[in-house]
């Protein structure tokens, strides 16, 4: 049953093939056999997922069908879910039991989803490697010495080994679509105020957004149409209708401009990374598909575009963590000052520190024009280099991580090397614009991904071409060993 | 320029963070190193740009000035790590 896809489980459950508790008994009982190994989940909700199951059977014995009735997906632990701890991956928040349910989680549900539980993540999901978390790393179930990516790493580690067929992530500068890609698996960051981000604990406001990981693109699609939609809960949840995703699956590629920007292969790429996302493209070539050269010469700027204005954004969001209100507090503090200062050095992890450090420097008195400001003018320059391409274009393709999954450890002191884990997926939050990683290969028996751009609210668009390429491939049906 | 442990100082208090001695040399260097690469930004020529704040540029929409929130004191108050008589406490201020 666990290597079925939602798509197909969900004509499962229609057809009476099995129940939504059987269903859901079979994910609980794989993560409890196989998660101990992996560390991608944070918590697992056995009661309310049965729960959740009974009603979804009920529901379908009347009729009531709907786009997710019964099927099981994990949340990562960054969305506030009513009455279940919602940690964000930190110390600061391991007491947390979130008082109310984030908007996406709310949709999902009213859906018919089945919840199994909580999935690890890098810290307040900032890191490329899921090392930060205050859980312990998650582990990359194609070999458990190397690092799952960040930072929903526990959602794609938990997808590719099969423990749970959909998951949600978040995405701020390449979180779903950089792990997606290093454990063979789909997941598509929408457009900028596409899904609501209401619930989802903050990091770069005007960066993060939610979307899908799944073991295929429609999977991606039937997620999506649960997720998107205008909620005024959150203002920058943009007003627009939600386009049908799963019907624009099957269209053709026949015609189809593909933009491949140089500064997606630069000289120092892994040649075999730049072979890999040169192969996905001739596939669909091979449907009629064509490929035109393309520039976009500032988004080399994105990496320390990004390192200001996420870090900026992130030292006010986190300000509201201070020992007072919810949260971590340190033990016997001698006055107020002691009291915010110690609880936030000890209920932080040192990433987070340093973020919220360079953000705190870079808006302070004398530098804000030096860096937030001029930041912010580069990434005007990214926006206008991509909205000058997709004049010409249909989607931009490249590699979505410049590696493979590296060893767990490599990075872990040296913050710069790892940031560049997200060379190819910044430029794409720093724009607003939806992308996803799909997979597209082995390298030395490691997952490889491309990404596939697409213009402002063209996810049906970009899941269109990744499905395509999934009719034609089977690279996304392969699941790792060790995990029956 | 260069972050030294005096930079370093001023931002975490400004961060209300507790940096001890025995940190503040590391933590300089990997800010230098996160600083030095930021600083390709000011290659970039931007001259006549403007900010980019929001990707699709969209302005904040206006709600009706109207009460949407409930009353979730006894809901949000036990989350508090010490509270009393529906306040949040903290240790005193004025002495």
């Amino acid at each position: 049953m666990h290597d079925k896809t939602l798509t197909e489980l969900k004509a499962g459950l229609h057809a009476g093939d099995f129940s939504s508790r059987e269903l859901t008994e079979h994910f609980l009982d794989r993560i409890k056999r196989h998660d101990g190994e992996l560390n991608s989940f944070i918590t697992v909700t056995e009661a309310q997922a049965l729960q959740q199951a009974d009603a979804a059977d009920q529901a379908i014995a009347a009729g009531d069908h709907r786009l997710l009735t019964g099927l099981p997906i994990a949340h990562k632990d960054i969305f506030c879910t009513e009455g279940v701890r919602t940690s964000c991956g930190s110390r600061m928040l391991d007491n947390f039991v979130a008082p109310y349910t984030a908007t996406t989680v709310e949709k999902m549900a009213r859906e018919g989803a089945v919840m199994l539980g909580k999935t690890n993540m890098d810290e307040f999901a900032m890191g490329s490697s899921n090392e930060t978390s205050f859980y312990g790393p998650v582990k990359n179930p194609w070999d458990t010495e190397r690092v799952p990516g960040g930072s929903s790493g526990g959602a794609a580690a938990s997808l590719a080994a099969r423990l749970t067929p959909g998951a949600t992530g978040t995405d701020t500068g390449g979180s779903i679509r950089q792990p997606a890609a290093l454990n063979s698996v789909t997941g598509l960051k929408p457009t900028y105020g596409r899904v609501s981000r209401w619930g989802m604990i903050a990091f770069a406001s005007s960066l993060d957004q939610a979307g899908p990981l799944g073991l295929s693109a429609a999977d991606c699609a039937l997620m999506l149409q649960a997720m998107a939609g205008h909620d005024e809960k959150d203002s920058t949840c943009l007003n627009e209708p939600v386009d049908d995703y799963l019907g624009a699956l099957d269209h053709s590629v026949d015609g189809l401009k593909i933009g491949v920007p140089e500064e997606f292969f630069p000289d120092n790429l892994d040649g075999a990374i730049a072979d890999n996302a040169r192969e996905a493209m001739r596939e669909l070539e091979k449907q009629g598909a064509k490929l035109v050269k393309l520039s976009l010469p500032s988004i080399k700027l994105s990496v320390p575009a990004y390192y200001v204005i996420a870090p900026a954004e992130a030292s006010s969001n986190l300000s509201r963590f201070d020992g007072v209100r919810f949260g971590y507090r340190c033990e016997d503090p001698k006055d107020l000052e002691d009291l915010y200062k110690r609880s936030r050095s000890e209920g932080f992890g040192a990433e987070v520190k340093r973020r919220i450090l360079v953000g705190t420097y870079a808006l302070s008195a004398g530098y804000y024009d030096a860096y937030y400001k001029r930041a912010q003018k580069v990434r005007r320059l990214i926006r206008d280099d991509f909205s000058r391409a997709f004049k010409d274009v249909d989607v931009i393709m490249g590699p979505t991580s410049p590696e493979t999954a590296f060893k767990l450890g490599a990075k872990a002191d040296d913050p710069v090397n790892m940031y560049m884990a997200d060379v190819f997926t910044i430029a794409v939050n720093l724009a607003g614009l939806p992308a996803l990683s799909m997979p597209s290969g082995f390298i030395n028996g490691l997952p490889a991904g491309t990404q596939v751009i697409g213009n402002y609210f063209q996810e049906g668009r970009i899941l269109n071409v990744a499905h395509r390429y999934q009719m034609a491939t089977d690279w996304h049906q392969q699941a790792p060993g060790g995990f029956a | 320029m260069a972050i030294d442990s005096k930079v370093v100082a001023r931002a975490a208090h400004l961060a209300r963070l507790r940096v001890d001695d025995s940190e503040t040399a590391e933590l300089s260097a990997r800010l230098n190193d996160i600083l030095g690469m930021v600083d390709q930004l000011q290659q970039a020529n931007v001259d006549q740009v403007e900010p980019l704040a929001h990707p699709l540029e969209v302005s904040q929409p206006l709600r009706d000035d109207r009460v949407t929130e409930p009353d979730v004191r006894d809901k949000v108050l036990p989350l508090a790590p010490a509270s009393e008589d529906g306040c949040f406490l903290v240790p005193r201020v004025i002495e």
